[in-house]
């Protein structure tokens, strides 16, 4: 380990144990600020609980990333080959992160109903914008001279898209990846918050409302554990497909 | 043989060629050297088809086409190696895309030429393993894959070291003898193009023309230490210099 690592490792630890060490010392009640070895035993302990709402939210959030992916890729490759589109497009994709999804949430639930699909199409339109976006830079940011020399081998552009654009993206493509998952967990809680029967967010709800805030944290801290791994996941995927770097 | 006449260009009315006019023969070996900014790239980006020309013709073989991207095999100072394929991959390129019914025909064939010029027992090195001379060559082969006549090479040695730089000089004179390339090299030094080429047109600065057209001596390999050329190397560097004080003035 680095010391870059273990640096943010002992700063990780010295605020827990100050968090510990307030809530022990100024005697706070635990429905108010629950110490962090509490947060972590209740994590553990309601592990069943949690574990089923969990796979829930997960399904959600793998489910949006797909769904982002399938409607990013394409539209990112279409706005590419048509920059006239793209010029068409662009007001409408930034509108669709201008609206705060706490808005759109509410009206999903009513046309999609409290099911998985209310859920899975926020994290969808979460995620969609930032691969969009960054494929896009990706394509575009591919070398003149490259492009030229395609041209010139008599390439056409779906043998540069899959030869050149492509893979010259997708350092491009999972940097957009990375960002989309991280915030993924936001569509799937916040459909969850409005309303569900099953998922992190329901279980938050619920937990909150009966004062049960250590267990709101250990859901905070199972969403945060789901992120990292999501985060981790692409990563190694990321390592894997553009080994060449 | 390749015939240009009256090509023009101008950049935000600025003429960078204007009227300007050669003709190359077939498998000769020409290089066009001249100061920075007189237009050399200008003249290969309107070759290609980067840019569009404003005027004149360009005939290749007695066909006039607009530009001679379909025809001519390019080669640049970068190699232009694509770093997610194998040396092979890269050097098979122009075959993959041009959807070549022989691959394998076409895979015997780099693998020959890998070994001939030394890149034997790499073709499965991806670019950032092997040196930039080893990429030079590579792109050497790739640009011998396009299976086209006619070659442009802006400045390919240009990033090389010395040694590297003598040892592809070699093979670039063994390309053009065993192949039958026409050849149209862009340069900055004056010696390798006194080394290299069957003619040299030493251009003016921009709006470009040509200033001296210097037929040279058909032997080679030709050393760099023989007096003629040395002389002839002085007499070039003059007419340079003398174009860099022009612009200058």
């Amino acid at each position: 380990m680095g010391w870059p690592k273990l640096f943010v490792a002992g700063v990780i630890m010295v605020l827990l144990a100050l968090w510990e060490l307030a809530c022990r010392g100024l005697d706070l009640p635990v429905y108010i600020l629950p110490p962090p070895s509490r947060i972590a035993l209740v994590a553990v302990v309601k592990a069943r609980l949690i574990g089923p709402h969990a796979l829930a939210t997960a399904m959600e959030i793998v489910a949006g990333i797909l769904l982002a992916l399938a409607v990013a890729i394409p539209l990112a490759i279409v706005m590419f080959a048509w920059p006239a589109l793209e010029r068409a497009l662009a007001p409408f994709l930034v509108a669709s992160q201008a609206v705060p999804v706490f808005a759109v949430a509410p009206l999903l639930v009513v046309w999609l109903g409290y099911g998985m699909a209310s859920k899975i199409l926020m994290a969808a339109v979460i995620i969609f914008f930032p691969i969009t976006v960054s494929l896009l830079a990706g394509f575009k940011s591919c070398d003149r001279d490259l492009r030229l020399l395609f041209e010139l081998m008599g390439g056409n552009f779906f043998q540069a898209l899959r030869l050149l654009y492509w893979p010259w993206a997708l350092p491009h493509f999972f940097a957009g990846l990375k960002v989309g998952v991280s915030v993924a967990t936001i569509g799937a809680v916040i459909g969850e918050w409005v309303g569900a029967q099953q998922g992190l967010g329901y279980l938050m709800i619920q937990a909150n409302a009966r004062l049960q805030v250590d267990l709101v944290f250990a859901v905070i801290l199972w969403l945060s554990v789901m992120g990292l791994g999501l985060w981790s996941l692409v990563g190694w995927i990321e390592g894997r497909v553009v080994a060449w770097r | 043989m390749l015939t240009v006449a009256d090509l023009t260009k101008h950049f935000d009315a600025a003429p960078v060629l204007d009227g300007f006019s050669f003709t190359l023969p077939r498998n000769g070996f020409t290089v066009l050297i001249g100061p920075s900014g007189c237009g050399k790239t200008t003249l290969f980006d309107v070759l290609t088809g980067v840019v569009p020309k404003d005027g004149g013709t360009i005939r290749w073989n007695g066909r006039e086409l607009g530009h001679l991207g379909t025809v001519a095999a390019y080669m640049q100072q970068k190699d232009l190696l694509l770093p997610w394929l194998t040396l092979a991959e890269n050097a098979l390129l122009p075959a993959s895309l041009r959807r070549e019914k022989h691959m394998a025909a076409a895979r015997e064939r780099v693998k020959s030429l890998f070994a001939r010029l030394g890149l034997a027992g790499f073709e499965d090195h991806r670019p950032a393993t092997v040196s930039g001379g080893m990429r030079q060559r590579c792109a050497l082969v790739r640009t011998l894959m396009f299976d086209r006549e006619l070659t442009l090479l802006d400045e390919p040695l240009s990033a090389l070291d010395a040694i590297t730089r003598r040892s592809l000089q070699s093979l670039l004179l063994m390309l053009q003898r065993d192949f039958r390339r026409t050849l149209l090299m862009i340069t900055h030094d004056v010696e390798e193009a006194l080394l290299l080429a069957d003619r040299v047109l030493v251009v003016s600065a921009a709006p470009m023309r040509i200033i001296q057209d210097l037929a040279l001596p058909t032997q080679k390999p030709r050393r760099p230490d023989n007096p003629a050329l040395i002389a002839l190397k002085e007499t070039v560097l003059a007419r340079l210099e003398g174009e860099l004080d022009h612009g200058v003035a």
